[in-house]
This record gives C-alpha cells, sequence and structure tokens, in this order.
C-alpha cells in the first residue's frame, strides 16, 4: 500500500528512507527531528525529494529514474496538519465543501458522504460557525473531516493532537480510531507519543531517526525494543497482548482476562465478556519468580517458560518469555538473573500487579 | 453648486487617478507576489527600485520621465509609433506619472499581507486538489485582499494629490494635465484667484475622505467575514 525509497539533502540534513507497509494504519514514531513532517511532506508531494521512489495506495506517484512526479493536487492525499490549517476567510461548511469542489467530477454523489462525515465527527452543530469561533479540539474535527471529503486515496495525519491539551486529545482521538474502519482508508499516522501510536497503529510501525528508518515492522516486536523508544519512552518498553474478556468482577472493580487458559485482572472495562482488548505489558512491571508465589498481593501469576536472556548493557536484563502463544518481556536486574539462576528453556512465574495495567487496556471495538 | 471648470477639472483628476490605480494594481500584485516569495537574492535590486519614487524628489522623477518618454526619445517615439500611445503632455502621462509615484505605496501593504499568509494554509489547499492558480484565486487573494485594499486607497490618495513629477512631465494644460493640486496652484498664483482656490481646496479634501471611509467599509466586511463571527 505504502512504498517509499527515497534520499533528500536538506542544508544540514538528509532523509535516507527504504520502507514499505502494507497495513491499514501505518504508525511513523520518532522524536523531534528525526524528519517525521518532511518525509509526510514528500509523501503529500508539497517536497520534491532529490531522488527516489514513492507509491502511495498502489500508484506511484513520484520516480525520479522515469521522470514522474504526480503534483500534490493530482495526488489524492487527504493531508491533517499538526495545526488545522484551515480556511479563515470561508465558514466550517466551506472548508469541508472545498475538496469537493474539485473533486466533483471524479465523485459525484458525496452528498450522502458528506453527512456521514459530519455525523460520525459530530461537527454538524459547527457548520455555519467562522474558524475562529472554534475550539482547538473543533478545528482539528473539521480539518479531518476537510480532508476526507477531498475523496482521498490515503490520509496523512501529522500529529494531528500535538497542539491540543490532554483533555482535547481524549476528544479527537476516538475519530481518529474510526476513520480507517468507515472509510475503508490507508493512514499513514505520525506521532511522537507512544501511547497514541499503540493505540491506533498496532499493526506496523516505522522509527525514524535523525533521517533514516531505525525500525519498520510488526508494531509488538517495536514495542520490545527499548533502545528504539527513545529517552522519553524506553521504560515503555514491553509486550502487546491481545486477549479476550473473561468475566467481570464488578463487586472489586476488576474485568478478568484470558491468556491462553491463564487469568489475568485488570481495572474495570468497559468491553462486554466475550469482546477483545489490546493490553499493554511494560517489562519493568513484570515480576519474576522461582517458585508459585503465595500470600502475594499481585493477582496476576503467569506460569511462564524463557525463551531468551539479553543484557541491555546497563546491568539489567531483558528476559523473553512464552505463556502459551503469547510473548512477554520482563526487565529484571543482572544480579536477580543470576540469583534465580535463570536459563533459557526453563519454567518461571511472571507476576504482574493489576494496577500496573490500569490505563493500559484499550477499547478495541473497530478492528484496525 | 460646481461651475463647469471645477466639474472638468474633478473629472479629470478622478479620470488620471482611476487609471493609475487601474493600470498599476496588476503590476503591484505581481512585484509584491516576486518579494514576497522570491528568493531570489538580487531581488533587493528590484525592491529598491520598486521604492525610489517614494525618496527621490518628485521633479526629478518628472524631470526622468519626460526625458525617458518624450516625444523625441528613442522609448517615447517607439510606443507613438507603435502603440500611438503618448504620454508628455497628456492626461496619459499624468496618469502614468501618478502610476509611478503611487507604486511603492501600493505594493508595500500587498507584500505584507502576502508575507502574513501561512503556507501550509495554501499547502492544505493543493492536497485537497486545488491547482496553483485555483490556491491562488481561492486562498491566497481573499486572505490578502485587506492588503489589496489598502494599497489601492493609498495609491489612489497619491496619484490624485500628484503634483511635482506631474507638471514636471506633463505641465499645466487646462482640460487635458490641469489636475486638482495643479489647478489649486494655478489659482493661489492668480491675484483674486483664493476663493476659486479655496472649493477646489474642499472638493479635495472631500473626495479624500470618501476614499477613506469607503476603504474603512470595505476593510472592515472583509475583516469581519473573515475573522469575527
Amino acid at each position: 500500500m505504502l512504498a517509499v525509497e527515497l534520499n533528500h539533502r536538506l542544508s544540514d540534513f538528509e532523509l535516507d528512507c527504504n520502507f514499505a507497509s502494507s497495513a491499514r494504519v501505518t504508525g511513523l514514531f520518532g522524536p523531534s527531528g528525526a524528519g517525521k513532517t518532511t518525509l509526510l511532506r514528500i509523501l503529500a508531494g508539497l517536497l520534491v525529494p532529490d531522488s527516489g521512489r514513492v507509491s502511495l495506495a498502489g500508484r506511484c506517484v513520484f520516480d525520479s529514474a522515469q521522470g514522474i512526479n504526480v503534483p500534490p493536487h493530482k495526488r489524492r492525499i487527504g493531508y491533517v496538519f499538526q495545526q488545522a490549517n484551515l480556511f479563515t476567510h470561508l465558514n466550517v461548511r466551506h472548508n469541508l465543501t472545498y475538496g469537493a469542489w474539485f473533486t466533483r467530477r471524479r465523485s459525484p454523489n458525496a452528498q450522502p458522504h458528506f453527512n456521514h462525515v459530519v455525523d460520525m465527527l459530530e461537527i454538524g452543530a459547527l457548520l455555519d460557525r467562522r474558524i475562529a469561533r472554534l475550539s482547538g479540539g473543533e478545528r482539528q474535527r473539521v480539518a479531518i473531516g476537510r480532508a476526507l471529503l477531498a475523496d482521498p486515496a490515503v490520509l496523512l495525519l501529522d500529529e494531528p493532537l500535538a497542539s491540543l491539551d490532554a483533555a482535547r486529545k481524549q476528544e479527537v482521538l476516538p475519530y481518529i480510531e474510526r476513520l480507517s474502519a468507515e472509510f475503508d482508508l490507508p493512514i499513514v499516522f505520525v506521532s511522537h507519543q507512544l501511547d497514541e501510536l499503540l493505540r491506533l497503529a498496532n499493526r506496523h510501525v516505522i522509527a525514524l531517526d535523525r533521517g533514516t528508518v531505525a525500525y519498520s515492522g510488526p508494531t509488538a516486536e517495536f514495542l520490545t525494543r527499548p533502545e528504539l523508544l527513545g529517552a522519553g519512552h524506553f521504560r515503555d518498553a514491553g509486550a502487546l497482548l491481545r486477549v479476550a474478556v473473561d468475566a467481570h468482577r464488578r463487586d472489586y472493580g476488576l474485568s478478568v482476562l484470558d491468556c491462553d487458559g491463564q487469568s489475568l485482572y485488570v481495572p474495570h472495562l468497559p468491553q462486554q465478556v466475550g469482546e477483545n482488548v489490546t493490553l499493554h505489558v511494560r517489562s519493568s512491571d513484570v515480576m519474576l519468580a522461582r517458585e508459585r508465589p503465595s500470600e502475594i498481593s499481585a493477582l496476576n501469576v503467569l506460569s511462564t517458560t524463557i525463551e531468551a536472556i539479553e543484557a541491555d548493557g546497563n546491568h539489567a536484563v531483558n528476559v523473553r518469555l512464552r505463556a502459551g502463544s503469547r510473548a512477554l518481556t520482563a526487565h529484571v536486574t543482572r544480579l536477580s538473573c543470576d540469583r534465580l539462576q535463570l536459563v533459557p528453556g526453563e519454567p518461571v512465574y511472571a507476576v504482574i500487579k493489576s494496577l500496573a495495567l490500569a490505563e493500559q487496556a484499550w477499547q478495541r471495538q473497530y478492528a484496525l | 453648486m460646481l461651475d463647469e471648470a471645477q466639474a472638468d477639472v474633478l473629472v479629470l483628476s478622478l479620470r488620471v487617478a482611476l487609471t493609475a490605480v487601474a493600470v498599476s494594481l496588476p503590476l503591484a500584485l505581481a512585484t509584491a507576489w516576486f518579494l514576497a516569495r522570491s528568493r531570489w537574492r538580487g531581488k533587493i535590486i528590484v525592491d529598491a527600485l520598486v521604492h525610489l519614487p517614494l525618496v527621490l524628489p518628485p521633479v526629478v522623477t518628472g524631470y526622468l520621465l519626460l526625458v525617458g518618454l518624450g516625444r523625441n526619445s528613442p522609448a517615447g517615439g517607439w510606443l507613438a509609433d507603435t502603440f500611438g500611445l503618448v504620454f508628455a503632455f497628456r492626461w496619459t502621462g499624468a496618469a502614468l506619472a501618478g502610476a509611478i509615484m503611487g507604486f511603492p505605496l501600493m505594493v508595500r501593504p500587498i507584500r505584507l499581507s502576502l508575507e502574513a499568509i501561512d503556507r501550509r494554509v495554501e499547502d492544505a489547499a493543493a492536497t485537497l486538489g486545488a491547482s496553483p492558480p485555483s490556491v491562488w484565486l481561492t486562498v491566497t487573494l481573499p486572505l490578502m485582499l485587506p492588503g489589496v485594499i489598502a494599497g489601492i486607497v493609498l495609491a489612489f490618495a497619491r496619484a490624485l494629490g500628484e503634483f511635482g513629477a506631474t507638471i514636471t512631465f506633463v505641465s499645466n494644460i487646462p482640460g487635458e494635465t490641469r489636475t486638482l493640486p495643479i489647478a489649486i496652484y494655478t489659482f493661489i498664483q492668480v491675484p483674486g484667484g483664493e476663493n476659486q482656490a479655496l472649493q477646489l481646496i474642499l472638493i479635495s479634501v472631500a473626495v479624500s475622505l470618501m476614499a477613506l471611509v469607503f476603504s474603512e467599509l470595505i476593510a472592515h466586511r472583509v475583516k469581519r467575514s473573515q475573522e469575527l463571527a
């Protein structure tokens, strides 16, 4: 769906990328200055790279060898910027219909689509407002709607939540989650916030670092490599577990999840029994024990097998574990590792506090 | 209220000033665009040339026009032979002098409003399917409209009040090049002409005020439609 191979040199920065992704939502992760926005501008055609090839949704839009360079207005890109960049001289309705004005010939039956987008983003009450009278979250929703209504072949979201405070983020995030499923669009989601990225791009992640691709592959594997997560997020390294809700213990405010026959207790989730959730288990939240601990406050004790032990260079080790079909990682000191005499292939018990999983169970009612 | 001679002066002045504005507007838009958006280093020379009439004594500008575009000059002769366009001692010359003197005043606010536009808004329009000319018409031009209006009003006022360059270039010919300021000057020079001069001065004040109020009204409407509810 997305294939990029390019080289572009700016005065003191070089972008050198080679990756492909066929996921519905491709996450683009990296610290500020890694080249995320530059890459996105190249995808949109707003910046012409020195050399390379870009193909979007199966269509070649740039190939320096063959002299192909489709201009931005013919690429069918829905680009949502960090700042909404709305047209302040037009009201909300005319911002939304701006793209349709140019794409009318291509998609003449756009009117039902308009109502659908307006309903989904819940901006019906804002249609006759001036842009200056919108809040930050409303602006970003209008910007998403404007991009959708231009009949894009692919949606580029450049940190659409970065300019919003925490409350506004929670307001906009669910709408973005719904986009891919409801409009059958490939999405490239850019963020330097790991939680946003895990929530939206749980299949494929591309990590950029100083202009080069440090990682391109499954999100779950990405999460096992703290060196990719950067200084702000290395403590979030861990595992993504996709598990089903088994039962609710409303008397204790807990939900029970089924992890291949073993139970996991987490703070209460809104999902129905039988629905799937994705759980982010940080490796620093996982303790190890040789024998099944009794009389312990932690509710989750999983019987696992050690797959591998990797030194992290800091007198600590990452112990890769397997519980049934699930992979899990524990981050423990080298001293603990030696005292417990941990060896690959042997059984060990993984202990996780329920409350450590408090904010990491996400609603997954939309299969991405 | 107005006698026929006064009406002639007023009509001529308006014709000269409006022609000056109409002719210089497209050129001013292009120049402002170039100065705001070009990354060519030599644009500082263009910038200086555009602003030259602002700092040169108007008489010097008028004299340079006379030498450069007079009937006997190569450029003036060529224009007269090829297009039948004669500037020297004609109202067209007065309009040209007004246009040149007003040009820097027109370019400046247009350029400033252009520089104030966030390029990413134009990028957004492009990704939504608008070709470069469409982006210009539907986004750039509306957003820079207040600057364009300010430029038009300033240039109109400047052309209406042009004296030094005009009288040097096209002289003081009744019905052809005797615009309001030149007519006022002429009456002041004649014994007993003060009364006539005063009436023309009042007309000048009225026209200038009307132009100001008109531009304020338009600017207010534009601003309201862009920013407030």
